[in-house]
């Protein structure tokens, strides 16, 4: 990585793969991420909740949303939003 | 102790900027938020500075609890910007940047409609020129967009406040409400620079076409006055939650399908502006203060992003997330900033975002509004998706791109240093953005139970970041321009307005060529019967003349002869 910085701006070097961008890399960091998901539903039962509204202090509320939330975020944006708005980029220059 | 303006401070401070050079300049311009800063900071509350004009007192320095934290953060984020501009040459950047904070300052500090609406349209006048300083056609035709909305914007508050005058024959600036006409024309004036759903557009059309060090400045200002002036005229306003929340949920489905990362960074902004509006609808002291503290440290978190998207744009040439990627590599600095106004904007415990969008939440939580408490989650899972993750991952890292630029220049690294400190400073210390709050704070965010249902939501929207990738579900970055409701006017108007000018040309047309026609026979036949050849221009011999001057004279001299006799 050090020598790299030294090249010149923008110019395109060969394919030199960061740590970060090797597979099994990558597969760790997502193994990590399952497991510290894991320890913080887990943490449910340790740490007590004064839940206001009642049904925010169910198990696992906030994760279940959290990741139900985004899936529908992600998805409704790929098949709801983006077949209808998405136009050419120069759909303007005319 | 001295009384004066700080807005007018920046204003006037910025007239001889294009006489300065070298360091003498660079001093200038910082030393003017400074000395604003220190005297603001100086002034108890009050009305401390009144003009008279048009037969009315305007008061053009009311200190509030209020007008207080707005001129604060408004201060901070101009110093930020100015450091952040320093190697800009162009001398009109730096003179409008600083008019434009001054104006957004003097309407915070306005205690009356007029001077609001002067400052009001100051801020649309001066701010153009930093999407304009882009020279290219792009940024013209946006600038040009942008500016008849600002501007228009202003004149439905100019008659607004010329009704409620009438009404109340009163300009003071206080609770305006929506019970008069005028009051709903101001609301319209303010929803426009608020970026209410269907008035948002100009937001995500003009700022991604600004210059990399304008979009940081756009992004403090005008906006946030907007959500100021909501809170000074409207709190509790009941129809504010709901239009809150409906900015908070729609914008985040298009950032998620933006390919331009400063335009995302404007949806998110417009999602952002939504939480404030939430906060100002409930309108109780903790909805207020929530809102005026989201304010405070979205314009930190949220130009340090636009500084960095700024920075890789000055570098690379672009910030579309399908030519970026990989910039980790030769960027750290900008990468480590990017990830702290990432961790900041998504509210991640111990960053700001957290100690301020919390106290919205729980005021939604404590006043009954559990279905809006759900959409500003749902929100935050959003936000956290396509700013927090999506803008480092697509610019930093994802695949790499093979581009290597150089590090950002160092004032851009020591404004997003200092940005960043910022953020982590609210975070670690609310206790001193509560201390400025315009209403005592009762308000404890660091409790097991929070800390650990925030972390929760967060790292469980990161996990369905991770599986939809993995799984190839999340959709690709694609080059394409995404309609939105600047369609109708991009679009539909102006199809609207071609079918008018050709139905009004073929009218014109006609109608001349109809009076063209008859104007040419009448001139014809005139021409016929006097023209050179007419009968009745022909030229007649001077003898024949002589005749008739005879013939006259002699038939006078008979009717005289016979007249004698």
């Amino acid at each position: 990585m050090r020598e790299e910085q030294l090249k010149p701006d923008n110019a395109a070097v060969p394919a030199q793969k960061g740590w970060l961008e090797r597979k099994e890399n990558v597969t760790k960091i997502a193994w990590a991420l399952y497991v510290v998901c894991a320890i913080l539903v887990l943490l449910d039962f340790l740490i007590h909740r004064h839940a206001e509204m009642g049904f925010d202090g169910n198990f696992g509320f906030y994760g279940a949303y959290g990741f139900i939330g985004s899936v529908f975020l992600v998805l409704v944006a790929k098949y709801g939003l983006r077949p209808i708005v998405k136009r050419s980029e120069d759909y303007y220059d005319d | 102790m001295i009384e004066f303006p700080p807005g007018l401070i920046l204003i006037l401070g910025a007239l001889p900027v294009p006489f300065l050079r070298g360091p003498v300049r660079t001093i200038w311009m910082l030393a003017l938020p400074v000395a604003a800063f220190v005297l603001l900071y100086s002034l108890p509350e009050g009305n401390h500075f009144a003009i008279s004009a048009f037969g009315q007192q305007l008061e053009l320095l009311r200190v509030d609890g209020l007008s207080k934290v707005f001129g604060y953060i408004f201060l901070i984020a101009i110093f930020l910007g100015v450091i952040y501009s320093l190697h800009v040459r162009a001398i009109e950047e730096h003179v409008s940047g600083l008019v434009y904070s001054g104006a957004a300052i003097g309407a915070v500090f306005a205690g009356d409609l007029v001077s609001l609406f002067v400052y009001w349209e100051l801020t649309a006048i001066s701010s153009v020129f930093l999407i304009l300083a882009s020279r290219t056609p792009e940024a013209l035709a946006a600038g040009m967009r942008y500016l008849i909305i600002q501007v228009g914007s202003g004149v439905l508050l100019l008659a607004g406040l010329i009704m409620i005058w009438h009404e109340t024959g009163s300009i003071a600036f206080e609770h305006i409400g929506i019970e008069s006409v005028g009051g709903v024309l101001i609301l319209l004036a303010f929803g426009i620079k608020a970026a209410f759903p269907l008035l948002h557009n100009w937001l995500q059309d003009a700022y991604p076409q600004a210059t990399p060090t304008g979009t940081v400045l756009l992004s403090a200002f005008t906006t946030k006055l907007a959500i100021y002036a909501l809170a000074r005229g409207y709190a509790g306003t009941e129809e504010l939650i709901w239009i809150g929340a409906v900015m908070a949920a729609f914008p985040i489905f298009f950032a998620v399908i933006e390919n331009d990362l400063r335009r995302v960074l404007a949806y998110s902004l417009n999602n952002q502006l939504g939480f404030m509006v939430v906060g100002i609808g409930i309108g109780t002291e903790l909805a207020l203060n929530g809102a005026a503290a989201h304010a405070f440290a979205h314009i930190i978190y949220k130009a340090l992003l636009f500084m960095s998207m700024g920075a890789v744009l000055h570098r690379t040439g672009t910030v579309l997330a399908s030519e970026l990627g990989g910039l980790y590599k030769s960027m750290p600095f900008t990468t480590v900033f990017c990830i702290i106004g990432a961790a900041s904007i998504s509210a991640f415990p111990l960053f700001s975002g957290f100690i301020s969008k919390s106290m919205i939440l729980s005021a939604a939580a404590h006043e009954g509004h559990y279905f809006v408490w759900g959409v500003l989650l749902f929100a935050s899972a959003g936000v956290f998706h396509h700013s927090g993750i999506k803008i480092p991952f697509f610019a930093f890292f994802a695949h790499d791109s093979g581009k290597r630029p150089k590090e950002a220049p160092l004032n851009m690294l020591i404004a997003m240093a200092l940005a960043s400190a910022l953020c982590i400073g609210i975070g670690v210390w609310p206790s001193a953005l509560y201390a400025i709050l315009p209403f005592h704070v009762d308000y404890v965010p660091y409790t097991d139970s929070h800390v650990l249902s925030q972390v929760q939501l967060l790292f469980f929207s990161a996990l369905a970041f991770t599986v939809l990738m993995r799984t190839g579900l999340y959709p690709p970055e694609l080059r394409s321009t995404n309609l939105d409701s600047d369609w109708l006017y991009r679009r539909v108007g102006r199809s609207i307005l071609q079918y008018c000018v050709q139905t009004v040309g073929s009218m014109h047309s006609g109608i001349y060529d109809l009076v063209v026609r008859r104007c040419k026979r009448f001139v014809e036949q005139l021409y016929r019967h006097h023209g050179p050849h007419g009968i009745i221009a022909r030229t007649w011999p001077t003898g024949s003349m002589v005749l008739w001057v005879a013939i006259l004279l002699v038939t006078y001299l008979a009717l005289y002869f016979i007249d004698i006799f």
